[in-house]
């Protein structure tokens, strides 16, 4: 009995280290956005937060658009999940429930699309948005990334357990394919749209090399273009770059801590588990 | 058009365009059109592109001559020197660290799971910005927390950016830091898939906790590690974010990744032919390891 005493609180103990590990960065990012830089870079170093808030947010508006980046982040995100989803479920219901010629070589291609790292698409991509004049705009970042092979392919793992006698039923009772498809197929996948939808989600929030290429001016920049950029100036002030990364990274852990399951299955291949 | 639509809907058997013939290939329409475009076009056009050279502002076919320069190119080396070691010295830290904490957070009389899975979790949600730019000001030499703690047990500041050998060492932390709990919750779903039986089985023969984990274990979580060392494998080809925020690269190109001179080449120098060529070498690289490791586990 006493073994067992021993070893689990060794196990929390090694546990609770990690933790702190993991988490304490963030505590570091909340006392560096509250704090004076001055605060934070002296010796001993001032290791509670502190109410220099309000300042650092007033002198971080003024270094960079850090608001404009905020909605250009939403905006993005927002619209590539929507269409993202919309266009890979269309495609992965498609896979899942007919058989058409010419299905599996699409489909393969597909798969074999997403061993290809995005090195190799970046610089024609460059070259198109050039060529259509649409560099430093919205669609620029999101349009690249609509069909995303692995959402398709989670969709139509998920889709295959849709029974076909309940979309032949459907269909006698003169139901139209598009419409099955948005009132019957759609909704019984809430689950699987929810946890690809956050995956998405994520990649575009945090997206980076593909936006610093195209988003040229700073009313364009997302969060992460613009955090970057602020970080590379001459004069950093820790307490306005601590703040700015705070903003970039509490939406998403935000959204992460309520909808934690969702998160796992999303890279777990959309089974969702206990 | 609104009402061949309708009508389409409401007899889909007799008239109309969309039928269940017709419907697969308007429901994969929008993909595949984004696919040629976005995807398979350039592919193909920075294939073309490796063999071109950029003469007075016009691209024309130079042959091998981009892959002959790389290969002579000490950067192109230094850069993939570079990724190598990250391969060969961060790839297997993380993935200890992510084994460890999974069969750690699989131990029956564990409590509070959700709690740490939650937490140790939560660096793979942010961006590798933000979390470059938490630990430059983490790692600042004269007044970053973590010179502060050794300094205060005594020890010796260490210059983690601006040394050669300490801005890799703390390109690795970083990756480490944002990339553990992520294997770690693919590994622990491997984990809880294992039959219990075996384990009972092994129990009943008298194994002990290192023997069970060692002929069990390991064995039966094979196909999912072999999976997180393919997605870090191509992860520590696309690293990028990370050297780009914490370290500029340097020193002196100390933390130049593969993908970071293609950047430089491709968008620093404008020089599309060659980073192209610099693309390939990647994807060639990719695809050699990803199989190298399939087959490592095959052949056991």
């Amino acid at each position: 009995m006493k073994s067992v005493y021993v070893k689990k609180s060794l196990l929390h103990f090694i546990l609770i280290v990690g933790v702190i590990i993991s988490l304490g960065p963030f505590y570091w990012m909340i006392v560096g956005a509250t704090n004076p830089s001055g605060d934070v870079l002296s010796f001993p170093p001032k290791i509670i937060p502190g109410n220099y808030l309000m300042e650092n947010l007033t002198s971080l508006s003024e270094a960079i658009p850090i608001m404009q980046a905020l909605f250009n982040s939403a905006v993005i995100a927002v619209i590539f999940v929507i269409t993202s989803l919309l266009v890979c479920s269309m495609a992965g219901y498609a896979f899942a429930k007919f058989k058409f010629k010419g299905s599996n070589v699409v489909f393969s291609s597909f798969l074999l699309a997403m061993m290809i790292p995005y090195q190799a698409t970046i610089i024609p991509l460059f070259q198109i948005f050039g060529a259509l004049d649409w560099i430093n705009t919205y669609h620029a970042v999101i349009l690249p990334q609509i069909c995303y092979p692995f959402a398709i392919f989670l969709i139509r793992q998920n889709m295959k357990g849709i029974p076909d006698s309940m979309i032949e039923a459907a269909r006698i009772d003169g139901a139209g394919e598009i419409s099955i498809f948005f009132k019957l197929a759609l909704p019984t996948m809430k689950p699987a749209l929810a946890a690809v939808g956050i995956f998405l989600f994520t990649h575009q929030w945090n997206n980076f090399m593909w936006p610093l290429i195209v988003m040229t001016t700073s009313d364009k920049y997302t969060l992460p273009v613009a955090l970057s950029t602020l970080a590379g100036l001459n004069s950093v002030d820790y307490g306005q770059l601590m703040l700015g990364t705070a903003i970039s990274v509490l939406p998403i852990m935000v959204v992460f801590l309520v909808l934690q399951k969702h998160f796992v299955s999303g890279i777990l291949g959309g089974s969702v588990k206990e | 058009m609104d009402n061949v639509a309708k009508k389409s809907e409401s007899k889909p058997y007799k008239k109309g365009f969309i039928t269940p013939k017709t419907a697969p290939y308007i429901f994969i329409l929008p993909a595949v059109l984004l696919f040629l475009a976005f995807t398979v076009y350039p592919i193909i056009a920075s294939f073309l592109l490796s063999f071109q050279t950029r003469v007075g502002g016009v691209y024309s076919f130079s042959g091998l001559d981009n892959y002959v320069r790389l290969f002579s190119d000490p950067i192109f080396y230094k850069a993939l020197g570079n990724t190598f070691i990250l391969l060969i010295v961060q790839v297997p830290i993380m993935l200890f660290f992510a084994l460890l904490l999974a069969v750690f957070l699989n131990a029956k009389l564990l409590n509070m799971r959700g709690f740490y899975r939650v937490s140790f979790f939560t660096p793979a949600v942010t961006s590798l910005v933000a979390a470059s730019i938490i630990f430059i000001l983490l790692l600042n030499s004269d007044y970053g927390l973590v010179n502060y703690i050794l300094t205060s047990i005594g020890l010796e500041k260490v210059n983690w950016l601006t040394d050669g050998f300490w801005a890799k060492v703390s390109l690795i932390i970083v990756t480490t830091w944002r990339w553990t709990g992520y294997n770690m919750v693919i590994l622990l779903a491997g984990l809880q898939n294992i039959p219990n039986d075996l384990y009972e089985a092994a129990s009943i023969d008298g194994a002990s906790s290192i023997r069970k984990f060692f002929y069990i274990t390991i064995p039966q979580l094979k196909p999912v590690l072999l999976f997180c060392f393919v997605l870090s494998t191509i992860g520590t080809f696309q690293l990028f974010d990370e050297p780009y925020n914490l370290t500029s690269g340097g020193p002196n190109n100390a933390t130049l990744t593969i993908t970071y001179y293609l950047y430089n080449q491709g968008f620093g120098y404008f020089d599309f032919g060659y980073a192209s060529a610099i693309a390939y070498v990647i994807v060639l690289f990719i695809a050699i390891l990803s199989w190298l490791q399939f087959k490592v586990v095959k052949d056991d």
